[in-house]
């Protein structure tokens, strides 16, 4: 479960360009509950989610992950618990290493303590990462020697999803994890998503600019503007909400037109 | 080999080049895995020059190698400190390690800007020694070398695949992906240059006994000399793995000190050397981007 609790952020306190990104952010996710986020650009989604990796530390309010207080807790450290996808696919993975050193190095959050740092990966962790990438259908349990730079954009997101949950992560962020793909991989990466999340039942939040897939994906659906949570639905009345629903309700909540073309176009 | 070239010069170009594939492996680690450029080069060679230099004095050649690993390692630890806990650009932080060991080394050389170890035994004479045999007594110093060096690169391959190696070569490829998979940058920069320093120490060490000297100038410019040899390698590699990019290294470290040989032949002044060790890097970097525009040309030419 994760608990956060009226969290506040400024950037650039104290001069021209302060920016308040966070004004009091509360927010609940249950065990298993796989919640979509939307909001135009600037609306503090991005922040959010850095705030909860632990990017940054937040100005004030509080983080609780399974009951365990993460606010100031380094970002390294947390990741052991918290598995994270990013918009661009180049980022989520290391270029110049094979895919199975890749694994390996995901992989490392599974192990506890300081011992072990000398021992290599073995016959029986390899065979583990061949049957993973065996799941993702896209052959590249056949490359594991090769070189991550080498994969297309897609292939990369879904092995970065597949590091991300390597170890069963205690919540699984995606920040716009398919929107720099086209669309056929992008529904692609999209369905495994969905599968992986589903199957070990992990706890979701996953930031999107398609409207279709803030209603279609998960159990629940919020909405942010400037620094707030506007809007948070979920349940029957979720079920019964269209896209037209969503972006009346957006243009409700914001005050303001829609600038986004994204949004519009989707 | 006659006439132009002898024996004798290979030998030297060899036995100097193992020596200092040692700094170009040192910055294979910070520059190339770690994505880092480490300045303190110069300075923590020294270090490892004066330091070894002054335990062969007291009498212990070879307590003397990791004395100066050591050395290397709390350079390096300096500089990784500045950068990953205080937040100071890599670039300065190499910097301001490099200006302060100057005066560290002077200190250690017991103020004094050269330091002769004649007269004691080093790890090559100790070597030497171990047989009357001729051929042993020519080749004992570059055999010694070879071996040291195939160690080290043995160990760094080995290194690379554990899972801290692992971590040290995903914190230089992608930061983004390092922090999200739970590794402690800091703990593995740390790392890296420690490594990475106790190789130019070992080097200033090794040096200081070949020469059966050391001074305080030692070190000037072997930033240039290892990158020059690092790039010559990496070039020759290209993109294959890890076995052939190391080895590549050393090899490239020794075709400089043969490029080196060759213009101490052609009669060029040793005090133009440094300008000879910067013509080399340049022209090793430029040389790729040069055959792209040649390639481009010809293109364009073939079109018409």
């Amino acid at each position: 479960m994760l608990k956060i609790e009226n969290i506040e952020k400024t950037f650039n306190k104290g001069t021209v360009n302060e920016k308040k990104a966070l004004c009091g952010v509360t927010l609940v996710l249950e065990d298993g509950d796989f919640a979509t986020v939307v909001g135009s650009n600037g609306a503090g989604k991005s922040t959010l989610f850095n705030a909860v990796a632990g990017t940054f530390f937040p100005d004030s309010g509080s983080i609780e992950l399974d009951g365990r207080n993460i606010t100031y807790v380094p970002e390294h450290i947390r990741s052991h618990e918290i598995g994270r996808l990013f918009q661009d696919p180049l980022m989520g993975t290391a270029p110049n290493m094979t895919i199975e050193e890749n694994l390996s190095v995901a992989y490392l959050r599974a192990s506890t303590g300081r011992k072990g740092i000398f021992s290599r990966t073995g016959r029986k962790e390899k065979q583990f990462f061949r049957e993973q990438l065996a799941l993702l259908n896209m052959g590249l349990e056949d490359r594991m020697e090769n070189p991550v730079g080498l994969l297309s954009g897609g292939q990369r997101q879904a092995l970065t999803l597949l590091m991300a949950t390597v170890v069963t992560p205690k919540i699984l962020m995606l920040d716009e994890h398919t929107a720099a793909l086209d669309p056929a991989t992008a529904a692609k990466v999209m369905e495994l998503t969905r599968r992986i999340v589903r199957e070990r039942n992990i706890t979701c939040l996953m930031v999107t600019h398609n409207m279709h897939q803030a209603l279609d994906a998960g159990n629940r659906t919020l909405m942010m503007d400037s620094g707030r949570i506007v809007f948070d639905v979920k349940g029957k009345q979720r079920e019964g909400m269209t896209v037209d629903d969503l972006l009346r309700k957006f243009a409700e909540n914001a005050g303001k037109g829609l600038d986004n073309d994204r949004i519009l176009l989707s | 080999m006659s006439g132009f070239l002898t024996v004798g010069i290979v030998q030297t170009a060899l036995e100097i080049g193992l020596i200092y594939s040692l700094i170009a492996l040192s910055l294979f680690i910070s520059y190339s895995i770690l994505n880092i450029c480490d300045l303190s080069t110069d300075g923590c060679y020294t270090l490892g020059s004066a330091v070894g230099a002054m335990v062969t004095i007291a009498g212990h050649p070879l307590l003397a190698i990791p004395a100066a690993m050591l050395s290397g390692v709390c350079s390096g630890f300096i500089t990784a400190l500045l950068q990953t806990r205080f937040g100071v650009e890599s670039i300065l932080a190499g910097i301001i390690v490099n200006t302060g060991l100057y005066t560290i080394n002077l200190a250690v050389m017991g103020f004094s800007a050269n330091v002769s170890i004649f007269g004691t035994d080093t790890v090559f004479s100790l070597v030497k020694n171990l047989s009357e045999n001729e051929v042993w007594q020519n080749w004992s110093r570059l055999i010694l070398l070879s071996l040291i060096i195939i160690g080290i690169c043995l160990a760094i391959h080995w290194f690379l695949g554990t899972r801290l190696g692992l971590s040290i070569r995903a914190t230089g490829d992608s930061p983004a992906m390092v922090r999200a998979s739970s590794i402690n940058p800091a703990f593995t920069i740390t790392v890296g240059l420690c490594l990475s320093n106790s190789f130019t120490g070992l080097a200033g060490c090794l040096i200081a006994q070949y020469n059966k000297s050391t001074n305080i100038t030692i070190g000037t410019g072997m930033v240039t000399i290892a990158l020059a040899s690092l790039v010559i390698g990496e070039t020759i590699s290209g993109k294959r793995k890890m076995p052939v990019r190391i080895a590549c290294v050393v090899l490239g470290s020794c075709l400089y000190r043969f490029i080196i040989s060759l213009a101490l032949r052609l009669n060029v002044p040793t005090e133009a050397f440094k300008l000879v060790s910067a013509l080399i890097v340049a022209i090793a970097l430029i040389a790729p981007n040069v055959k792209q525009k040649i390639a481009l040309q010809m293109r364009k030419r073939a079109q018409g």
